[in-house]
């Protein structure tokens, strides 16, 4: 879909790569990552 | 008996009121007005505004959960506060003007013993000519603003279907605009929706923002540890605009919004057009122009609100350069200074300045976001009021013990960025402290053991979760108060 050209405000960032995509709806991987979510929101939480 | 009188039902009206019914013993009243007949969990409003959910599924009506938590409600607008009383009472009251159908326009003074103004934002379509839904913007502010929105939506994405291109521009609708977050999902979403209707190829999305830079959000951005660098949220932000083909116009004061075109002055100075076929902008927040007066009935709104019509609670006003401000600033207790029986909560609080560096272009016109101090923050801070209120009414505290200084909160938001339940992604973010403290966390502002975030399909299942377990708690079905803020 982006299509980068040259000195273009989209030519700097740093782009995901098909791999690192792919890991953000992995289910598998997506379930451990809602696991983590939940315990970091939790200890957010607990500093109140 | 002492009664407890709560100005709005929004996140933070909602949560005090239902915190303070169930601290107090029946004896005590707690009574809510608000100008609304429904509750609205706003931060799915995005998702009215594409479609994905209906406005039905965003909120509920208020009359039936305040019967029975015994909890007093007036569907009214709050006009004026009177702390002192007038010639004719020496209790503090509050006008209010009803909604309700049946008593429109009636007028009516409510006594209190003390006063939590949860009002939350007046939407201030008015700073921008032409901006806003009764003009040549469209908002996701309501659930009626984005229901109407998602109708303009579809009619964008059927002309897409029969080939013609549209442009697409979301963001704020002034310089001082608020709650880039909710544009941000918004953005996203809408950027999904075209992806799934496939007709993204036909379309053209900008972004533009009052932000210096992207990843911004009015809390001057974050750091976050991520690949082995400690990295700006700046980056990761321009990196998923990058990666979903978007445009962004940052720096950006929106002057006039026309009929397919909107006119904006830049941190130079310089003033630009952009064209489009569909505009969603944002419109800056103001206080909802409550007036205060004393027992001689002499005008001391500004004893008690800030120029921006938010209320003056206990934090440093004193206007200094940023360099210049410390976490301190922000308030604790979030007591009136001058009545001790009045609060505010939420978004009606005054900011004692912004939390993003202010930037003002060679015209004089500022051009930075106003602090967000929406969400969990509000309920937080709501729920340590009706609990200090309480302790006060029951005997057990003098004054306000419990503190929410967002200077010691930590805040979590998960920012959507495509709603489906295989596909779908959302932003999960996490940070501590709100409001940055450059002397405990020289570099970053924040401690970056607490600050993180991540895109992936976990956020979205955590932020539809949410939205039921916020519509449950709201409710007050049973066990409530395991629902955290």
């Amino acid at each position: 879909m982006p299509v980068r050209k040259p000195f273009e405000q989209s030519y700097y960032p740093p782009v995901p790569t098909k791999l690192t995509k792919s890991f953000r709806t992995n289910l598998v991987w997506q379930f451990f990552r809602f696991l983590v979510l939940n315990i970091r929101m939790l200890r957010m939480i607990r500093k109140h | 008996m002492a009664r407890l009188l709560i100005l709005g039902a929004g996140i933070a009206g909602q949560t005090a009121a239902l915190h303070a019914r169930n601290k107090l013993s029946s004896k005590h009243e707690v009574i809510v007005i608000s100008p609304n007949s429904k509750w609205n969990w706003i931060p799915s409003n995005i998702w009215v505004g594409t479609g994905y959910m209906k406005p039905e599924q965003v909120t509920f009506p208020l009359a039936p959960v305040y019967a029975k938590s015994n909890i007093i409600f007036h569907q009214a607008k709050a006009v004026s506060v009177h702390p002192e009383g007038d010639s004719t009472t020496s209790l503090p009251f509050v006008t209010i003007e009803y909604t309700l159908p049946e008593k429109l326009g009636h007028i009516e003074k409510i006594t209190y013993d003390y006063l939590i103004n949860a009002t939350g934002p007046k939407l201030n379509f008015d700073a921008t000519k032409g901006l806003g839904p009764d003009k040549n913007s469209l908002s996701v502010c309501t659930f009626s603003h984005a229901h109407d929105t998602s109708k303009v939506l579809a009619e964008v994405i059927a002309r897409m279907k029969k080939g013609e291109k549209q442009t697409l521009l979301i963001g704020t609708g002034h310089g001082n605009c608020t709650c880039q977050g909710a544009a941000f999902e918004y953005l996203f979403n809408v950027e999904f929706e075209l992806r799934k209707q496939n007709v993204r190829d036909k379309t053209k999305i900008i972004w533009i923002s009052n932000e210096f830079e992207l990843g911004d959000f009015g809390i001057g951005g974050m750091f976050l540890k991520r690949g082995g660098y400690v990295t700006h949220s700046r980056i990761f932000t321009e990196s998923l605009y990058t990666e979903r083909g978007i445009e962004w116009i940052t720096q950006a004061h929106v002057k006039e919004v026309l009929p397919g075109q909107t006119i904006y002055e830049n941190l130079d100075g310089e003033e630009k057009t952009v064209n489009h076929d569909f505009a969603m902008l944002l419109p800056p927040f103001s206080g909802v122009g409550l007036k205060a007066f004393n027992k001689n009935s002499e005008d001391i709104t500004s004893q008690l609100f800030a120029p921006n019509g938010f209320m003056i609670v206990d934090g440093d006003y004193t206007k200094k350069p940023y360099e210049e401000w410390k976490p301190g600033d922000w308030p604790k207790t979030y007591q009136s200074p001058k009545y001790k029986n009045i609060f505010a909560a939420g978004i009606a609080f005054a900011p004692p300045h912004a939390i993003s560096k202010p930037m003002t272009n060679p015209n004089g016109i500022p051009i930075f976001p106003t602090p967000p101090r929406t969400g969990m923050p509000s309920g937080v801070m709501a729920r340590q009021i009706a609990f200090n209120i309480a302790d006060m009414i029951e005997g057990r505290e003098a004054g306000p013990k419990r503190k929410a200084s967002m200077a010691n909160m930590g805040a979590a938001c998960i920012a959507s960025a495509g709603a489906n339940f295989l596909k779908g992604t959302a932003v999960s973010m996490t940070m501590y402290p709100i409001i940055p403290d450059f002397e405990k966390y020289p570099d970053t502002g924040r401690d970056l053991n607490y600050t993180s975030g991540e895109i992936g399909l976990a956020g979205h299942w955590i932020k539809h979760f949410l939205h039921y377990a916020f519509l449950y708690k709201a409710k007050a079905n049973p066990f409530w108060r395991i629902v955290p803020e």
